[in-house]
């Protein structure tokens, strides 16, 4: 009898990524969708098959190294969250182009309803314009099943696939049977006759894009016939209902007895059209029920054939028209006010209940560090401080108020450099070590080229702190980097956050605000929360 | 049969460890099991929930319906209270009653505990004293565990103490058996309470 699991939509993931002969895993850490690599590094047939699995500088990079994996003839894994395809669109897109040759699977984990994210774009879109299949599972056996079918659809038909997850299905845990376990694929070589369409050069890429566009008919067709996407029906034709990825969950647990509607369920894209059709021929008015931004209900809408009401020939219900909300996860309340089944009556939240927002660490080197930057500050009336992405940001709540932006990967320094130029003094940047070295260095170099007025703080707390305490890229060579990309020694200094060296600390904060060109200041103390692991690791040696 | 739980807290109090608990112990039951998590951000010391359901029979939704929860099980008195909408009119509230005050506008005790005691089954624990008075005074979040089992239903005190023994079995024998003792303390304090 196979083994039964119980994993979290990650773990289910990584584990069939595993079993279908994964040779590599590329990412870079970003909460929903960590625990992907995570359970890789942890699993004893990476140790056994000498599977790649260490963390990437960034998403682009590990893009890049994934591609290359396929190049190879075997199979790669990239994983990173939502705002992580923005990073490694590039190479994303690109690998459409050059199609894959190893199997090449992209999982993407949207964070719908920003549990801990900037904003809850929709991966599915990428896919959809790279004109790349995308599979997203309705629940961990699926995360399981469709990664192995991922792979081997990527291989066969040479071409990249995303598997979209969302919060709630990466970090939820249910039981999962396991399948067969697959060898590794051998190194080789794209085949010779399509081996050119790794050269991205204009006239050799215009054929392949017409071709990627050709293909797209096979795609669909292959995405019509898959048991991953069916309809069922039911007798009440009054409504159709299509659903993507979990929403089908939330739609069947307002049904324990079966849905009386016909439903679409679809697990991968392209979207199956003629399956739709087929429900459309009935069901005049169809609900579109989709995690994150309303990208298939949009498609069916179209725009030519509405009436003045805004209603096309098939009424289409969903985010767009208010019978789901425009922003935000869904759950099962939601779908049965869409439905029109009506709300239970429930208890109101109590009186006394508060927010508690996440704050930093007791103890945390960033706390030392913003208030000897606030001190310093404080005596400089027209300052600002650019913030970055990472536990830091929460410097921005009190008893803080530490920072004044906070925007994505990297936009600390380089904000600060746009802001120097623009007459703000003092102009300073704060960012992580590991946030430095994903999107902070080529920022510096520009600092550095045009002899910016900013002072550059990175606190270096020797991890990826905010999703759990990863291993960061730069540890150990943080002085060495800014040197190399051409800050003077003398402006690189590096301080220890504790309360007892508040004096020290703000004295060289001060001093390397009043150096007017680029400074660096390395704040580095462990962070609390590995060096308690440590230290238990330690105690147990 | 079918049982939906909320766990909450704050982040870092340990809410997980009793979802594996009761998910180790669904799994060797063979009962379906569903468990949402949150990770990331929130564990810094925010509100953390999870939603955990097990039933005999198929799971479709990983979150809760308003209304239909049947036990909150809460390591934060004032935690409980954020998730009321989700209890249903007969459901069971056990908490810790040992306040963890991390914010500044925390509302006074005695307001938090009236509003607890303004639902029908609840029940609140001093699960830090209990746990000190196990000798387990790290195993405030079995205690809790073993006061939900009086009212849990689905799964047994032996089943959850076999899910203890498998979770905690790694950390060796010695962690095993406090956390054991923390659980039935636990059991034992609800019992007398419930009289």
């Amino acid at each position: 009898m196979s083994e039964k699991k119980l994993l979290l939509g990650d773990e289910a993931l990584a584990l069939g990524a595993l079993h279908a002969g994964l040779s590599g895993v590329y990412a870079y850490p970003g909460t929903p969708s960590t625990e992907i690599t995570e359970y890789i590094q942890s699993h004893p047939l990476t140790k056994e098959r000498g599977i790649h699995s260490q963390w990437c500088a960034n998403e682009k990079t590990a893009m890049e190294a994934a591609l290359g994996v396929s190049y190879a003839g075997k199979r790669a894994l990239v994983c990173m969250k939502h705002v992580g395809m923005n990073v490694c669109a590039d190479p994303f897109v690109n690998s459409a182009v050059t199609g894959a040759n190893g199997g090449l699977v992209v999982a993407a984990c949207d964070d719908p309803s920003q549990h801990s994210s900037q904003n809850e774009q929709d991966s599915r879109f990428y896919a959809d314009f790279a004109m790349m299949p995308c599979f997203e599972p309705s629940s961990q056996q699926e995360a399981y099943e469709m990664a192995g079918e991922a792979f081997d659809y990527s291989e066969k038909n040479h071409i990249p696939v995303l598997m979209r997850l969302t919060t709630r299905m990466a970090h939820s845990r249910a039981l999962v049977t396991e399948g067969p376990v697959r060898a590794e694929n051998p190194m080789r070589f794209p085949p010779k006759d399509i081996e050119r369409f790794w050269v991205t050069l204009p006239g050799i890429s215009k054929a392949k894009v017409k071709q990627l566009a050709e293909d797209q008919a096979k795609f669909r067709e292959d995405s019509e016939m898959s048991p991953r996407n069916n309809l069922t029906d039911g007798p009440d034709h009054s409504l159709g209902i299509v659903t993507c990825g979990i929403a089908y969950n939330y739609l069947m647990e307002n049904f324990p007895d079966g849905c009386p509607y016909p439903v679409l369920k679809v697990t991968r894209y392209p979207f199956p059209i003629s399956l739709l059709r087929e429900m459309a021929v009935t069901c005049k008015t169809v609900l579109v029920i989709e995690e994150g931004q309303p990208l298939v209900e949009e498609k069916l809408r179209g725009l030519l054939y509405d009436d003045a009401e805004g209603n096309g020939l098939i009424k289409v219900k969903g985010r767009l028209d208010g019978t789901l909300p425009r922003t935000g996860e869904l759950n099962p309340d939601l779908v049965r006010a869409a439905l029109g089944l009506g709300t239970a009556e429930v208890y109101q939240v109590a009186k006394t209940t508060v927010p508690r927002p996440p704050a930093l660490c007791q103890g945390c080197g960033h706390r030392d560090f913003y208030t000897a930057l606030n001190n310093v500050l404080r005596k400089y009336e027209g300052s600002r401080v650019f913030g970055d992405i990472g536990c830091y940001t929460l410097g921005y709540m009190p008893p803080f108020h530490a920072i004044h932006s906070c925007v994505e990967m990297g936009a600390s320094l380089t904000m600060a450099i746009g802001a120097a130029n623009s007459g703000v003094w003092p102009s300073v940047g704060v960012i992580g070590d590991s946030t430095f070295t994903h999107s902070g260095m080529t920022g510096l170099l520009d600092a550095v080229n045009f002899g910016a007025d900013i002072t550059l703080c990175i606190s270096d707390n020797l991890t990826t702190g905010m999703t759990g305490g990863q291993d960061s890229a730069g540890t150990g060579k943080l002085e060495a980097i800014c040197e190399a990309l051409g800050v003077d020694p003398s402006h690189i200094r590096t301080i220890i956050p504790l309360p007892k060296n508040y004096p020290e600390m703000e004295r060289v904060i001060e001093e390397e605000i009043n150096h007017h060109g680029v400074s660096v200041v390395i704040c580095r103390r462990e962070c609390i929360q590995t060096a308690k692991r440590h230290a238990v690791l330690k105690n147990k040696s | 049969m079918k049982k939906d739980i909320i766990l909450s807290g704050v982040g870092g109090q340990g809410i997980l460890s009793i979802a594996t608990v009761i998910g180790r112990a669904a799994l060797r039951e063979d009962l379906s099991l569903k468990q949402a998590e949150v990770h990331g951000m929130s564990q810094r010391g925010g509100d953390v929930q999870s939603h955990l359901r097990l039933s005999t029979g198929d799971i479709f939704s990983d979150l809760i319906p308003k209304g239909e929860c049947d036990l909150i099980l809460s390591l934060e008195p004032m935690e409980a209270l954020r998730y009321l909408p989700w209890l249903s009119k007969d459901g069971w509230i056990v908490t810790s009653s040992n306040p963890f005050v991390n914010i500044p506008d925390y509302p006074p005790i005695e307001e938090v505990m009236a509003d607890l005691q303004s639902v029908p089954n609840v029940m609140t624990i001093d699960c830090d004293a209990v746990a000190r008075s196990a000798a387990a005074p790290r195993g405030a979040n079995m205690v809790l565990l073993g006061a939900a089992a009086g009212v849990l239903g689905i799964l047994g005190p032996d089943e959850l103490r076999e899910g203890i023994s498998e979770v905690f079995a790694r950390k060796g024998e010695a962690v095993v058996t406090s956390n054991i003792a923390a659980f039935d303390a636990g059991l034992m304090e609800f019992k007398t309470l419930r009289k």
